[in-house]
């Protein structure tokens, strides 16, 4: 790992003000839990020449706002977020998705903004002898010929088939969370969905946080709480490993008809990715099998599977139809 | 010029001149003598570093020790008390927790800090409803416990060693 200058902010504003004085700023990072960025480091991927440690802002809070919404401060570590007692009430979508995701020991580490920034386990991205777009843009892309077994289906670019491997983000994008910045220009808030890219022909940027921008919380509005809900992942082993598929659902049906629908996909693409698609084929429709099955043939039907990873077409229907059919059945739910 | 920082580990204050760049556990095994906390995969995979800080377990591999000035560490070395070792280590040695010893540190110490999860309520994946049962089944054990991995395959006795450490100390 190379060295670098370290130090350490209290509040929001003394960590912009330490990123933007850091020697080479440009490469400078804001160090959370530092779960995925230290193994970058180590693996020479990221090579900062700075880090600004945020974990002592006092942003590790979740708190009810006045409007009904919940305000998760970005320092709000991943275990502390699936044990609070407002969120399992309200998200249990969410503290189901984040205890299916990495290990205890992570959990007790990585931070609820940390989370957002996860980069992609693609092997290629972190191999520094294979070509990647991502870690040296116009290198090429090894995985598209490669062992592309865990790779994207949904959303990809001639120049990228990397996943994004967070589980959180999966039930945050169901959740339709806002994602609160701060930055030197001031404040802004993004919808959750539009956080994140598609690789497009930039798959070096994973977000569209501006450098030396800085996550400050996340908002889940009141709208999204109390649907029945359900978080199902499918992975090679039974624990602590990365989904292939995962599938974050709530749903409300009123007289036999879907009056609301939440619906994103884990592990298929480079972005978490709301099921849109499926989501309009089914408000307003009668929770049936087939009705699920069809939405869901809809949403897979744009997927391109590489050699190794056509199964995720076929396992990402099979996953979506399951677990919509057990929260109509009011089997399954998470509350 | 390297900073100057200062560790509370095992109960003692300890003060290091270290780069930037030294992580928990190299801080633990190379700079202050504790070798007892292991490197496995020095990626978080495999639990090998595990260490307690105030209470909650971490893998201290992809910890800085910068970042954990003025925390309280508990290592495998601070574990027993005034000779008589914790009860974790005890069942270990009783039920054979071990073959090669090398993940050892770090399922005890992780073993210590999941018990004090399970019963401060914190839930679990196979936990039904995403809540606490109460009851420490075997998948509840191994769902809490999948951090640590022992290539000898000695997870029987492991799983004996934390149910009667459990089973003992339960209200």
């Amino acid at each position: 790992m190379n060295n670098f200058t370290f130090g350490r902010a209290t509040d929001s504003s003394s960590a912009l003000k330490l990123i933007s004085t850091s020697p080479e700023h440009g490469t400078a990072r804001f160090l959370a839990g530092g779960t995925n960025l230290i193994d970058l480091m180590r693996e020479g991927i990221e090579r900062p020449q700075s880090l600004v440690d945020i974990t002592l802002l006092p942003l590790s809070e979740v708190q009810q706002l006045p409007d009904g919404d919940l305000r998760i401060g970005a320092m709000v570590r991943n275990s502390h977020l699936a044990t609070n007692a407002l969120v399992r009430e309200r998200y249990p979508l969410l503290s189901q998705a984040i205890l299916m995701g990495a290990s205890a020991q992570l959990r007790n580490m990585a931070t609820t903004g940390g989370n957002l920034m996860q980069r992609t386990r693609c092997y290629y991205f972190y191999e520094g002898a294979a070509a990647c777009n991502k870690r040296v843009p116009g290198s090429g892309c090894d995985a598209m010929e490669g062992f592309n077994r865990i790779h994207a289906i949904l959303g990809t670019s001639p120049q990228c088939i990397a996943t994004h491997p967070s589980d959180m983000c999966v039930a945050l994008a169901a959740l339709d969370a806002t994602v609160n910045i701060t930055g030197s220009s001031g404040e802004r808030r993004v919808a959750f969905t539009d956080f994140h890219r598609l690789p497009g022909d930039t798959p070096e940027l994973d977000t569209n946080l501006q450098p030396e921008e800085l996550i400050t919380s996340i908002d889940l509005p009141a709208s999204s709480a109390g649907l029945d809900s359900s978080y199902r992942k499918v992975r090679d082993r039974a624990s602590y490993a990365f989904a292939l598929v995962s599938v974050a659902a709530a749903l409300k049906i009123d007289a036999g008809i879907i009056c609301e629908i939440r619906l994103a996909l884990g592990g298929v693409s480079h972005k978490p990715w709301r099921a849109s698609v499926a989501e309009d084929l089914l408000r307003g429709k009668a929770p049936t099998r087939d009705n699920f099955a069809a939405a869901a043939a809809a949403e897979l039907a744009p997927a391109i599977p590489r050699r190794n990873n056509a199964f995720k077409i076929e396992l990402a229907k099979r996953t979506i139809a399951l677990v919509l059919s057990e929260l109509a059945s009011g089997a399954g739910a998470a509350r | 010029m390297n900073p100057s920082i200062s560790l509370k580990v095992n109960g003692l204050k300890r003060v290091l001149v270290i780069e930037a760049r030294v992580s928990l556990l190299d801080a633990l095994r190379d700079h202050l003598g504790l070798p007892g906390t292991k490197k496995g995969c020095a990626k978080g995979a495999c639990g090998a570093c595990t260490v307690l800080v105030d209470g909650e377990r971490i893998n201290s591999c992809l910890a800085l020790a910068m970042q954990y000035e003025g925390r309280e560490i508990v290592t495998i070395e601070g574990l027993a008390d005034s000779g008589v070792l914790h009860p974790m280590q005890q069942a270990f040695i009783e039920h054979d927790g071990f073959q090669c010893g090398y993940c050892t540190p770090g399922q005890i110490c992780s073993a210590v800090g999941m018990l004090r999860e399970f019963r401060s309520g914190a839930p679990s994946a196979v936990t039904e409803n995403a809540a606490a049962s109460g009851e420490l089944t075997d998948a509840e054990l191994r769902e809490r416990m999948s951090g640590n991995l022992c290539r000898c395959g000695a997870y029987v006795g492991i799983r004996e060693a934390i149910q009667q450490v459990h089973g003992a100390t339960k209200s």
